[in-house]
This record gives structure tokens, C-alpha cells and sequence, in this order.
């Protein structure tokens, strides 16, 4: 179709290509918007989505290719002369100032320099006419993660975009606040507004989506009505290849098996004023089973990591026990040689040191584990057993890489975790507490990682999995928790568990939660 | 109008990292040389009397070694605080208390002979310049407050009082009133390597063994490796179960107690007593030695020769040429500007970016590599 033509896409996109030194990021992408569609951009982490709608919305700047936008070329150079065009965008990590209020937070990305309390009244009304009701007058160090998009949602809004991007904005709401959110979306269509909905969630592209567009390594690989594909279509478009589904024999007798790690009236202070406390936590993982705790992001599953691994030590001894024995005042290295291993969220920079090897990144939480083996007579490292043991678990975990003994850094990210997870496992840990095993991770290394997860479990340790992903979660608990404003709901026995209960759950539905509750009708 | 922005390049080329300090030094010479010639001296005889005549001779190679030995002692010891992120300024100070401790057997007790004398005064030196290092570490610990500032601060601190102890409490009595200790007795004297040729002491050997036992912990030890760590990445340090206030203090009082090793050597080979001033900023200057030796120990004594040289080309210039001696500072301070610049254009790139005419190719800003 011509681009001059009167019924011209909103947005044309043709040829656009991003390298980042040797990486092609972006490689002569294409991609047409139409007016009053929900267009979704579907692909795993790192296929190129994110760099794509950056460079629509001018934070980045492509090396080659064209933008159309009603017809017309346009070169679209900051995010200033994207909102003059009409694309509004939400980002997937939210840029609020917590100590100022929604409305402030609103009024310093509109330079139009009108006084706050006018802005704060369009806030409310326009939030109340798109069912996303919002105090402009509260801080937003109070509100919840699903509150804060709405902050973001609004202010996007009140510059009467035609096309609103929307970079994976579920990943941080309960299952209901996610419903709320399409009806929104499909309000916005009718009123004839465009939407590209970034996503690697099918079921969701399925429900509101008209047309998809499917990134793989950069490259788009199709274009399809999401409606008349099936889950398991978009996932081979997404992925490549099918992937193997993850296997979980039900654990048998675990009422009466040993109980390895125990939480126990574990509480904390929030250590900065906007860090969120844990609450008279209490918890119990056996021997052979898996505990997922899921919740929204910010609820207090980086603060009670901490304090589980031991990074952050307690001060009542007896609120973390390993395998019986009292934990609580013990550094992490402490708790390691009492046979618990931990996986951290971040992977560089917390896992794993960037720049060093990783051989090197094996002494990072193994010097005091395997002591002997890695570390002679004087402190002198055994450089040439790190070297054999990393590649005993490159081998064991399938990590791809480019050289030997690589740093870190050079590593993809599913590949990275790979290693990570297998230098835990390479230890045969009794307890293992991992918080967001496949967070940015391909769909093949994540369903390996899951299934080591099982065995793990299945071989007679406790397993503890952090997770923002129901669907993992759903996959390889036995039982889940949820997390909510620091405090941890009772385990529900996976044959209990739905995506709804657990879902009100994360909205704090669980009764004591009240005061905290999010409007989850 | 332009804009300069910095991006990170996606590799660092090995073979620069290595030449660095190498370029660097030719262009302080490039740029010694324009000063040199508005000083309406011509560069090539300057040079032949700043950086040849200096170590023409034996003897004077012997001073070099003199001049040699206190950075290198020093400089490695920086180099484990840099490397761990921890920045301590004020070896200067430490290297003071470090002199002050160690004379304070020969001044205090002028009677005591024997070899016992040497081993402690060196080792009172070493334990003086680490108690002073405990200050900032402590404070930095405790408090949370800037070592750079506290570290830098003591050396003022050190500097009177080592000018109060000798126009006071410990002038020489017969001394004419001049702010003196005593003379060391014999056996309080760091003896000489080679007394035939020059006056080169055993202070050299001393940094040449920290140099390689410094350069076997930081790249064979597992206490190497948690400095590494904490200095690159202090969360996976934390992760890792390495304490990051034992480490303040470990990196703080190593290096405390080699600048302290440097200052008793010091004193009591190269002076033979307690004065007023005793280092030519040495300590600053071995901020520079640890950087040019890209804070590899190996590297830090090739750095701190070149250093010591920048020191006897200051005194042959000013004798030769009546230029002031002040020149020495200003070579040592290009020679770090040069060598931070190349580091820095290792690690980014320079563009250029026209604001009023945006350009498909213009760079994308640092944080957003996906």
C-alpha cells in the first residue's frame, strides 16, 4: 500500500536498523500501525522490541530506515517532537520522583507550564472517565507498582496521543489490575486512538491484540492476527522452535518429610524510606518440595531475600532456620556451609561480578563452601580447579558462549543464569532460595532451569522460588505464596491454587490485608 | 551548535591498555617540550639535562633508587586501596607517622644499640603508619564519611605535628636550635646496598619484595580476589560474603603501613635523623606511580623509576638551567592527565554531535545498550 494515500497507516515503519557495536539489535524491522488498532509487538527478551519502540519514540536513533507517520517521512530526533506528533509513550520501568506527589510528577512532564492544581483536576477527571481512578494529591513513594502505571498511564494521556506504546505494562499487575487495564485499552480503540502493546505474554495478545507483528533476534519473522493462532503458534514464531514443556512428578509424602528451611516471625524495618517492611513472615519448605512466592514487583521480595540469604542478617537468630538449626544471625557465607545456596534477582553486578571470568565468578559464592578444594595452603587460589570445576558446569548446564573462560558480561543473559543456577547446583544444595529464576530469559534456558529446579526438589532439597511470573510459578510449585505489601499469605497447595485466588491474593485480598486492598472488583 | 559526548566503546583494545602509559609519556614530553621552549630554553638540550644526564652515571643511579624506592613502596600499597574502590589520599600523612614512629626508638632512647634496633624501628614504622590509616578507615566505616577527605585532611595534621615534635619536644639539645632530632646512632642507620658506588640503601629492596608479594595477593590470593570484587562490583562482593567495612580497613592499614615502611626507610637511610620536611610530597606523588603503572605492582616499579626520574631531572634543570625545580611537579602532574586521559579514551570514544541537524548515526546514550 502506498503511504500517501488517504487511508495511509499511522505509522509506517521500513528497513529500521540499530546496531550497538558488533550487536544488530534492530534489523530492517517493519511494522505498520493502523488507525484504532491494537497492534502487538511480540518476542522474547532481547529480540529487539524495546529498541524498536525507542527509536519510534526518539531515545535512540536508528542507523538506516524509514518512519512514516500519517504518510509523511518524519525523523523523529528526541521524545519532545514524538509527543508533538501525537506517540505517547509507558515505559516499562516507570520514571517517577517517589517524594513528590502524582500530580508534581505529572505537571514536570508537561513544560506547558499551566499551575498543578488545574493539572491535577484533569488528572482525576480523565482517570476517573477511563476507569483508572487516581489521587493526584498522593506521594508516590505510597502508591502500589500497579498505581504508579496508572500515574504513567494518565500523564501519557493527558497529551491526546493518537498512538499509545505500551512496553510490557502487565508484567507488573495482579491478574485483575491486568483486566482492568485491557478494558481501558479497548476504550481507547474505540475512540479511534492506535495502541502497540509490547509483549511476550500470548494468552493477553490473544485476548485484546488485532494484528501482531513477531520479532526474533532483531528480524521480523511474521505478521499475524493473533486471534486465529494458537498459543502454542505464537510461541513457535516467537521462539524459533517448540519448547519442551517442563515435566513435574507430584511429590509424594511431603506432610511428613523434613523440614529444611523454616521462617519464623521473620520481620524488618524498611532500611531506606521508601523500602517496603517485611511483616511477621512465616514460612516452611520441606524436603522435596518447591515454594513459589509470587507478587507484584516491590512488595518486598528484595528485602526478605536479603534477609533469608543472610546478606542482611536478623537480629532474632531463631526467625530463619536451615535444615533445624537456628540461621538468623549468620553472615550469608554462614548460612552457605550449612548447605543453603542462593540465586539472586540481578544477575551482573549481585550474582555475578561483570568483568571477571567465570571461573572467577565460581569462587564468588563457593570460596568458603568448597574451601578445599578451591582455595590451598596461605589463601592461594587453585586457579587450575575453579578453571575445571566452571567447566564441569558450562557442560552440565549447556552454557553457550564465544571463548573458554569468558567474563561475565559476555555472556547472554539466559546463559549467564544458567551458570548461575548451575553453580549452585554443582554444590547439591539442601536449600535452595532463588528469587526470578528465568527474569529475562530465552524460553529454552528458562524451561531447562525450571526442570533443575524440580529435580533439585525431587533429590530431596528444598526449593524457594521468588517469582513475578505466574505461569512459572504455576509451573513448578507444589505450593504458592504470595507476597504483598511485606507480608506472605499461607502456601496454597498447587491442586488449589487458580490464577484468580492467587491473583486477589496480590492484590492484598487476604483478609488483615484490608487497609492495603487495591480495587479488584 | 556541538555537543561532545563520551560512549562507551563495546571492547577495550588490549593492545592499548598495554601502550597507554607508554603514549602518555610521549606526550608529556610533546607538551614538556612547548613549555620548555616558552621558557626560551631549547627542548632537546632540556631534555638531555632533565631525563639523560640524571642516570648517566652509576652513583647517579643510585639516587634514583633513593627517589625509587618510597613510591614504589607506596604506590603498591595504593594500588591494593584503588583496586578495592577505596581512596586513600593521604599516604603522605602515613608515611610521616610512619617516620615518626620508627625514629621515636633511636630519638627516645639514643643509648639502645645492637641489631634488635633496625627490625623494630622498621617495624614500629609499619604499625605507625597503619594506626594512622586506621583514622579515615575507621571513620569511613563507622560514619560513612569520605575517605578522600579525612585521608587528605591528616596529612596536614601529620605534617605540624611532626614540625612541633622537632622545634619541641624532640630537638636536638645541642643541636643550636636548629629543628633537629639527634643524629642516629650506627645501628639505627639503614645500611647501604653497594657502599662502593653510591648511596643506594636497602629501602629499593624492600619495594621491590612488596611489589612481588603485593602482585602475588592480588592475582593468586583469594584476598586479592575479594579486593577485586568488592572494588568492581560491591554487591556481588556483599553477595559473596566479603565484608565491605573489612575491607575499608584491610586495604586502608596495608597500604598505611607500606607508605609507614617508606617513611622509616626514608628517615633512616636517606636523612640519619627527624627535620621539619621530610618528603618531597612523595605520597602525592605515588598516586601518580599506581596509576602509571596501571595499578599492576610489576608495572608500579617501572612507574615509580620513571617518577623518581622526573624528581632528578627537576634539581638538573634548575642547576643547569636556573629553571625552578617546581618544573618536576608540573611534569608529574601531565604525566597523570595524560595517563587518565588515555585510560579514559580506551574505555569511550569521543563524538561529536551537531544539535541543530540530528543525524541518523548520532550515538545512543550510555545506558540504553538494549
Amino acid at each position: 500500500m502506498s503511504a500517501n494515500q488517504d487511508d495511509a497507516n499511522l505509522l509506517e515503519v521500513r528497513g529500521l536498523t540499530k546496531t550497538f557495536g558488533t550487536l544488530t539489535a534492530c534489523d530492517h524491522v517493519d511494522l505498520s500501525v493502523a488507525n484504532g488498532e491494537i497492534h502487538a509487538l511480540l518476542g522474547e527478551n532481547g529480540a529487539g522490541k524495546s529498541t524498536l519502540v525507542k527509536m519510534l519514540f526518539g531515545t535512540l536513533e536508528p542507523n538506516s530506515g524509514e518512519i512514516f507517520w500519517n504518510g509523511r517521512a518524519v525523523t523523529i530526533t528526541n521524545p519532545g517532537f514524538a509527543k508533538k506528533l501525537g506517540i505517547g509513550m509507558v515505559f516499562q520501568h516507570f520514571s517517577l520522583f517517589e517524594a513528590l506527589t502524582a500530580a508534581e510528577n505529572i505537571a514536570l512532564s508537561l513544560d506547558d507550564g499551566s499551575p498543578i492544581s488545574t493539572i491535577a483536576a484533569k488528572a482525576r477527571a480523565l482517570s476517573y472517565s477511563y476507569g483508572l481512578p487516581l489521587d493526584p494529591q498522593s506521594l508516590v513513594g505510597d502508591l502500589s507498582v500497579g498505581e504508579r502505571q496508572r500515574i504513567e498511564i494518565i500523564r501519557c494521556l493527558l497529551q491526546t496521543p493518537q498512538l499509545i506504546i505500551l512496553d510490557e505494562p502487565t508484567s507488573v499487575l495482579t491478574p485483575q489490575e491486568a483486566d482492568k487495564l485491557f478494558e481501558t485499552l479497548e476504550r481507547l480503540r474505540s475512540e479511534g486512538k492506535s495502541i502497540l502493546y509490547i509483549s511476550h505474554r500470548l494468552e493477553e495478545v490473544k485476548r485484546i491484540c488485532d494484528r501482531a507483528t513477531v520479532l526474533r533476534h532483531g528480524k521480523v519473522v511474521g505478521h499475524c492476527n493473533p486471534r486465529k493462532e494458537t498459543a502454542a503458534s505464537l510461541a513457535r514464531m516467537m521462539v524459533g522452535n517448540d519448547v519442551e514443556a517442563v515435566v513435574r512428578a507430584p511429590a509424594q509424602g511431603i506432610e511428613t518429610a523434613q523440614p529444611l528451611l523454616e521462617i519464623r516471625a521473620l520481620s524488618r524495618k524498611p532500611a531506606t524510606p521508601f523500602s517496603i517492611p517485611l511483616r511477621n513472615i512465616n514460612l516452611t519448605v520441606r524436603a522435596g518440595e518447591v515454594i513459589g512466592i509470587a507478587g507484584v514487583a516491590g512488595n518486598g521480595q528484595g528485602e526478605f531475600f536479603e534477609s533469608v540469604s543472610g546478606e542482611v542478617p536478623q537480629q532474632d537468630a531463631a526467625s530463619v532456620r536451615i535444615r533445624g538449626k537456628d540461621a538468623g544471625g549468620l553472615s550469608i557465607t554462614g548460612r552457605r556451609l550449612m548447605g543453603a545456596a542462593f540465586v539472586p534477582e540481578e544477575r551482573l553486578g549481585h550474582g555475578a561480578a561483570p568483568r571477571m571470568k567465570l571461573s572467577e565468578n565460581l569462587l564468588l559464592s563457593r570460596h568458603a563452601t568448597d574451601g578445599k578444594v578451591f582455595v590451598g595452603a596461605g589463601g592461594m587460589v587453585k586457579s587450575d580447579a575453579i578453571y575445571a570445576a566452571a567447566q564441569r558446569i558450562i557442560k552440565a548446564m549447556d552454557v553457550r558462549k564465544s571463548a573458554p573462560d569468558p567474563e561475565a558480561a559476555a555472556l547472554s543473559g539466559g546463559n549467564l543464569q544458567k551458570f548461575i543456577v548451575g553453580r549452585e547446583l554443582d554444590r547439591r544444595p539442601s536449600v535452595m532460595v532463588v528469587n526470578q529464576p528465568t527474569w529475562g530469559v530465552d524460553a529454552g534456558a528458562a524451561a531447562h532451569i525450571r526442570q533443575t529446579l524440580i529435580e533439585l526438589a525431587r533429590s530431596g532439597s528444598a526449593v524457594l522460588v521468588i517469582s513475578q511470573d505466574l505461569d512459572e510459578l504455576f509451573e513448578i510449585s507444589d505450593a504458592i505464596a504470595v507476597m504483598h505489601n511485606g507480608e506472605l499469605s499461607k502456601p496454597l497447595p498447587i491442586v488449589e491454587a487458580t490464577f484468580e485466588k492467587i491473583g486477589l491474593l496480590m492484590g492484598g485480598a487476604e483478609p488483615g490485608h484490608a487497609e492495603h486492598a487495591l480495587e479488584t472488583s | 551548535m556541538m555537543r561532545l559526548e563520551l560512549v562507551k566503546r563495546p571492547q577495550r583494545s588490549m593492545l592499548f591498555s598495554a601502550l597507554s602509559p607508554f603514549i602518555a609519556f610521549v606526550l608529556t614530553i610533546i607538551a614538556g617540550a612547548i613549555l620548555f621552549a616558552l621558557l626560551g630554553v631549547n627542548p632537546v638540550k632540556a631534555f638531555q639535562i632533565y631525563f639523560l644526564e640524571p642516570v648517566s652515571q652509576v652513583w647517579q643511579l643510585h639516587e634514583l633508587a633513593i627517589k625509587a624506592a618510597p613510591l614504589i613502596l607506596i604506590g603498591v600499597g595504593l594500588s591494593v586501596c584503588y583496586r578495592a574502590n577505596i581512596w586513600n589520599i593521604g599516604a603522605e600523612g602515613q608515611f610521616i607517622l610512619g617516620g615518626i614512629v620508627g625514629s621515636s626508638i633511636p630519638v627516645l632512647f639514643p643509648q639502645f644499640e645492637g641489631p634488635l634496633v633496625l627490625p623494630l624501628m622498621l617495624l614500629f614504622g609499619m604499625v605507625g603508619g597503619a594506626a594512622y590509616a586506621a583514622i579515615p578507615a575507621l571513620l569511613k566505616a563507622r560514619f560513612n564519611t569520605n575517605e578522600i577527605l579525612t585521608s587528605l585532611m591528616l596529612v596536614y595534621v601529620a605534617q605540624l605535628f611532626l614540625d612541633w615534635l622537632v622545634r619541641g619536644p624532640w630537638r636536638d639539645p645541642k643541636g643550636f636550635n636548629f629543628p633537629q632530632t639527634i643524629q642516629f646512632n650506627d645501628s639505627a642507620i639503614l645500611p647501604e646496598l653497594m657502599p662502593a658506588s653510591g648511596r643506594a640503601n636497602w629501602g629499593f629492596v624492600f619495594a621491590l619484595v612488596a611489589a612481588v608479594l603485593v602482585w602475588i595477593l592480588m592475582s593468586r590470593m583469594l584476598k586479592g580476589f575479594e579486593v577485586r570484587v568488592l572494588g568492581s562490583s560491591p554487591r556481588a562482593g556483599r553477595f559473596a560474603g566479603f565484608g565491605i567495612n573489612r575491607m575499608v580497613f584491610f586495604a586502608f592499614m596495608l597500604s598505611g603501613a607500606l607508605a609507614g615502611l617508606a617513611g622509616i626507610s626514608e628517615v633512616s637511610g636517606a636523612i640519619g635523623q627527624l627535620q621539619p620536611v621530610i618528603s618531597p610530597g612523595y605520597g602525592f606523588a605515588a598516586i601518580i606511580v599506581a596509576f602509571l603503572g596501571r595499578l599492576n605492582p610489576l608495572g608500579i616499579v617501572a612507574a615509580g623509576l620513571v617518577l623518581a626520574l622526573t624528581y632528578l631531572g627537576g634539581e638538573a634543570v634548575q642547576s643547569a638551567l636556573g629553571i625552578s625545580d617546581k618544573v618536576a611537579r608540573v611534569f608529574q602532574g601531565m604525566l597523570l592527565f595524560f595517563v587518565l586521559g588515555c585510560d579514559t579514551l580506551i574505555h569511550y570514544r569521543i563524538r561529536l554531535i551537531g544539535l541543530a541537524t540530528p543525524t541518523l548515526e548520532a550515538a545512543p546514550k550510555l545506558e540504553e545498550a538494549r
